[in-house]
């Protein structure tokens, strides 16, 4: 039987340069300083027999059945808890040692269950494991007495349960919520013979446990189990691919049986994630195989017309002739494509050649538009390349972290738990967020600085903290005479000491007191290595490239780019959308981010697609839905995207969609786009195809079939054959050729391949000669531009305002449990926390309005009006509402307004004027959605 | 397309180019934005506003860099 055990040495690796030589059982053995016994063991091929220990967390030292012999030493030291010492003689099997062991495991098992045969950890169980290792072959001791045998199995938890008569209190899980997830929901209680695993004084569903799965996966018993496993049964073989969730981009080992997942465990090996996980990706996978997955092609005249089931070939070729029909008639430039941000590599960048290839436009853009451009404008300008600047392992390295705009606890789980161990090592932290978000106080984390500012004022902060510390000399001068242009950093400067940059004179607009903006400025520059993290709450806004410039003049100011522990860290919302852009999904820029009015790299592409390419930039997505109202753009091929519900001012989007001629909808579900489409092509998950995702960190990682598609086809098969059919075939028969042509096309890819991707398990990019092994951190001895360029970031308040009639601020984000549009994780258990999207506000605010907890309420916009549920609560500040948009009947984007960032187009979603009232009723809007969706599901084939 | 939302485009990126001191830079920052990102339908469509319409709404920034780049603001046929 395929083993899917992964090696545990038990305790976790030390980095030193000392080096330690000692003798375990007769062998020599070297280890860095600091290495447990234990650990020093497992290096030599010796495994020490462990029940409390597992190298994922730091020994504990309770469980006494590693207990060894060391020359010199009076006892038995547990192995785990004892580190090397230079010329140490260990001794790990002996009479007195086995017979010790013996006797502990028989204590264990004497108050365990003998169901062994129908546990559903059999098989894959470290008790039943040790029992065997140690020899036990009798208990003494019957089950007369007090013992644990008896105990009610909490199954609130919709992915797992826990069974307390199978409990051995090892504390792994205890353990692993503190220091692998960092949410202490559970704990020891009681004491002595009376201790008990607890997630505090309820169940694990009403807990603050945030279902990462972390302490599952440390269970050397049932007592913590999945559920799939107990209905399915133990694996058969593993598969290591990666999350199709947010851009953390986690390396997950699929266990199988056949072609079924069993259950996704993180890989210990993921050079992202190193073994943690966050709920949607370790439970949040069952959609892939839900009974709404699309599974035939499908094709009508009309929106308003039945749908009709035909072959590949017919709904392929129906699709090309459309699209070429309507560029006879509007022209080349009247129809276009959309990438997906969920959608591997290989995929976008196939998309983006079919649009520039076969359409012969540049009319392609991806989910970034509504989410990452301006990162992607702002980098490029500043610092010379569209991407963040570190790893995810640099956090380990920095002193100060800054999260502005970004709820990482929330939207990048396993990398907050990354973050929030560095803080409570003692890193400090500074949140800039209209929301009092979890990061600002969690046990044993508190925000030094929390600047609880008004939305819309981001640049306003980053300029009066950069003011301060040029004002206040605390400028690394040296850093910016070496690596930055001096006359734009002087131009800068000039600006930014006018007094209107003040924090006094801003905080009238900002909201926070001067002297808050003061400490936190004087923190990120005096505080050490100092790192910026930040999330959609920078980007999405008027101001959005704004901010990310002002960001990175923040960090080249202080000599924070460059070096491990700094940099500025834009966190990636789904998990490819720095891949969907490297691959060339904007309308203006090649693959590699190569502008298209550049002609050698026109030439490049040319020569190798055997097409000429348009010089000039496409329509990016809003811009689209203006050409469709407007009659110019009639057709457009989607790739795995939800524009309708993810896109701003719904009823615009649906009066573009309505108004296509022919509208392509290549997805996994009917999503809300799919509703206004001639033509359904179903879609495949990730578990259904090869091909890679670039993750926020740069980091290339493969993603890896584990079982065949649903519908015949992997996405990148569909897009070659749609080609084929527009008359360019493409000629893959393998991601891992389109990966080369990508390699073979685009500088910072040159070194990738799937062959080094297998034998590096990632690679972060750029990937060439200069860098064979990737680019962990990037402008370390230079800025990829040459000299850093400091942009005057001038602040404007955005023309969104409030007035008496929308004296409120709607802001909009995330939630721990869904992902984006909700189509994945709508259809899991995840509804269990989060049913339905809530409109959350102050206190005072739901007073001054008659309403309480749980009310329906009215959201007003100048756009539109929707519905929702209300939800008090002090982590908003008075004046300022906010709700997530993951269920399409909210109609969140019905009030959010067509206002977006100046440089990208991309929307402002994190700003509206609204007015909130109660109701008792759905919002017109509603009533219609529900009209329409009702219609649409009529017309799908029974 | 509408000429309400390329004016407001046009608008907003010259928001961000005013700050610039040097008039030549900040003309060349707008005209240079509108070049690179812009579609020329987009394009074509602004300067029909610009001409048939005066430019109505159009800052003062966005009109001079429309008549300083026009050979290069407008796709070539």
């Amino acid at each position: 039987m395929y083993s899917t055990k992964e090696p545990d040495a038990g305790t976790p690796a030390r980095v030193s340069s000392q080096l330690v030589t000692l003798q375990i059982d007769g062998m020599s053995v070297t280890v860095p300083a600091g290495t447990s016994v234990m650990r020093a063991a497992f290096d030599a091929g010796v495994r020490v027999p462990k029940l409390c220990a597992t190298d994922h967390l730091e020994a504990f030292g309770s469980c006494r059945l590693c207990l060894v012999e060391i020359e010199g030493r009076r006892g038995f030291p547990a192995s785990c808890t004892t580190p090397v010492e230079a010329g140490m003689r260990v001794t790990t099997q002996s009479d007195k040692l086995a017979k010790l062991r013996r006797n502990t495991m028989e204590l264990y098992i004497s108050d365990h269950p003998l169901d062994c045969l129908t546990c559903p950890a059999n098989g894959n169980c470290e008790l039943q494991d040790m029992a065997g290792v140690v020899g036990l072959r009798e208990v003494r001791y019957g089950t007369e007495g007090e013992n644990h045998l008896v105990g009610t199995k909490d199954t609130s938890n919709p992915y797992f349960s826990f069974d307390p008569t199978k409990c051995i209190v090892c504390s792994r899980c205890v353990r692993a919520c503190e220091e692998v997830q960092g949410t202490f929901a559970l704990t020891v209680d009681g004491r002595g013979f009376q201790s008990k695993i607890a997630p505090g004084p309820t169940d694990f569903l009403e807990s603050e446990c945030v279902s990462c799965g972390a302490c599952v996966q440390a269970c050397p018993t049932a007592t913590l189990m999945e559920k799939s496993i107990t209905d399915l049964g133990q694996p058969d073989h593993s598969v290591v691919t990666t999350c199709a969730y947010c851009g953390v981009g986690c390396s997950f080992r699929a266990e199988m049986k056949g072609n079924q997942v069993v259950r996704m465990v993180p890989n210990k090996n993921g050079q992202a994630n190193h073994g943690h996980s966050c709920v949607k990706g370790r439970f949040a996978w069952g959609y892939a195989t839900h009974p709404d997955r699309l599974k035939h092609p499908m094709i009508r005249a009309k929106i308003t017309d039945p749908w009709r089931v035909v072959s590949w070939e017919e709904a392929l070729a129906h699709a090309a002739s459309e699209f070429r029909r309507i560029q006879e008639k509007h022209g080349r430039g009247s129809i276009g494509g959309i990438t997906s941000s969920r959608c591997s590599n290989e995929e976008t960048y196939l998309v983006q050649k079919l649009v520039r290839a076969a359409f012969g436009n540049n009319n392609v853009d991806t989910c970034a538009r509504v989410c990452h451009s301006p990162t992607g404008y702002g980098l490029k300008a500043t610092l010379g390349e569209s991407a963040g600047t570190q790893n995810f392992d640099s956090v380990d390295a920095a002193d100060v972290v800054m999260v502005m705009g970004a709820n990482p606890t929330d939207a990048h789980p396993v990398f907050a738990s990354r973050m929030k161990r560095r803080l409570r090592e003692g890193a400090r932290l500074i949140v800039i967020d209209p929301r009092r978000i979890d990061l600002v106080r969690q046990p044993h984390i508190e925000a030094e600085f929390h600047l609880a500012l008004r939305p819309g004022t981001n640049a306003a902060i980053l300029n009066a903290m950069a003011h301060v510390i040029v004002e206040e000399g605390l400028a690394r001068e040296e850093y910016i005479r070496q690596r930055c242009d001096l006359p734009e950093f002087e131009k800068w400067k000039r600006f930014i000491l006018e007094p209107k940059n003040s924090p006094e004179a801003l905080q009238e607009a900002t909201g926070v007191p001067a002297d808050q903006v003061r400490g936190a400025a004087r923190l990120y520059a005096t505080g050490g290595n100092a790192a910026i993290y930040y999330g959609l709450g920078v980007t999405e806004h008027s101001q959005g490239s704004t901010t990310v410039m002002a960001i990175a003049n923040l960090a080249m100011l202080t000599g924070n780019v460059g070096r491990p522990g700094v940099g500025v860290n834009p966190l990636r919302g789904q998990n490819n959308v720095q891949g969907s852009c490297d691959m060339g999904s904007f309308p203006h820029e090649l693959p590699g981010y190569r502008h298209v009015s550049d002609p050698a790299v026109r030439e490049l592409f040319s020569t190798t697609w055997g097409v000429p390419i348009d010089s000039e930039p496409g329509l990016r997505i809003p811009n689209m839905f203006d050409a469709a109202i407007d009659g110019s753009f009639k057709g457009l091929y989607v790739q795995g995207e939800d524009i309708a519900q993810s896109d701003p001012d719904t009823q615009h989007v649906t009066r573009a969609l309505s108004a296509m001629e022919c509208l392509v909808v290549q997805d996994i579900f009917l999503n809300e786009t799919a509703k206004f489409a001639h033509v359904l092509l179903p879609g495949s998950s990730f578990l259904e195809k090869d091909g890679t995702f670039t993750n926020a960190e740069r980091r290339i990682s493969r993603v890896r079939k584990v079982m065949p598609p649903l519908a015949g086809y992997a996405d990148w098969q569909v897009t070659v054959e749609l080609a084929k059919a527009l008359g360019y075939p493409m000629h893959y028969e393998h991601p891992s050729q389109i990966m080369d042509e990508i390699a073979a096309l685009t500088p910072t890819f040159t070194g990738v391949s799937y062959e080094r991707l297998e034998r590096l398990g990632s690679i972060q990019w750029p990937c060439n000669a200069q860098a064979p092994e990737g680019t962990p951190v990037m402008h370390v001895d230079a800025f990829v531009r040459g000299k850093g360029r400091f942009v005057v970031t001038e602040y404007v308040p955005t023309p969104e305002r409030t007035s008496r009639k929308f004296p409120l601020i709607l802001t909009t984000g995330r939630i721990l449990s869904q992902y984006n549009v909700g189509a994945q994780t709508r259809r899991t258990q995840n509804g269990a926390w989060h049913d339905a999207d809530r409109l959350e506000l102050h206190p005072h605010d739901a007073e001054n309005r008659g309403i309480r907890d749980g009310d329906w309420v009215s959201i007003r916009s100048r756009a539109g009006e929707t519905a929702l549920r209300a939800k008090i609560t002090e982590r908003m500040q008075p004046g300022i509402v906010y709700t997530t948009f993951h269920h399409p009947d909210s109609g969140a984007n019905v009030v959010t307004t067509d206002n977006s960032d100046w440089a990208t187009n991309c929307p402002e979603y994190k700003v509206t004027a609204v007015e909130v009232t109660p109701t008792t009723k759905p919002s017109d809007w509603q009533k219609d959605f529900q009209r329409f969706t009702d219609a649409q599901a009529a017309l799908m084939p029974q | 397309m509408d000429p309400k939302k390329l004016v407001k485009m046009a608008n907003d990126i010259a928001t961000f180019f005013d700050a610039e001191p040097d008039r030549a830079a900040r003309l060349s920052g707008i005209s240079g934005h509108i070049k690179r990102f812009w579609d020329p339908r987009m394009r074509l469509a602004l300067f029909h506003h610009l001409d048939q319409d005066a430019g109505v709404g159009l800052k003062e920034s966005v009109i001079e860099a429309l008549t300083v780049s026009r050979d290069s603001l407008l796709p070539k046929p």
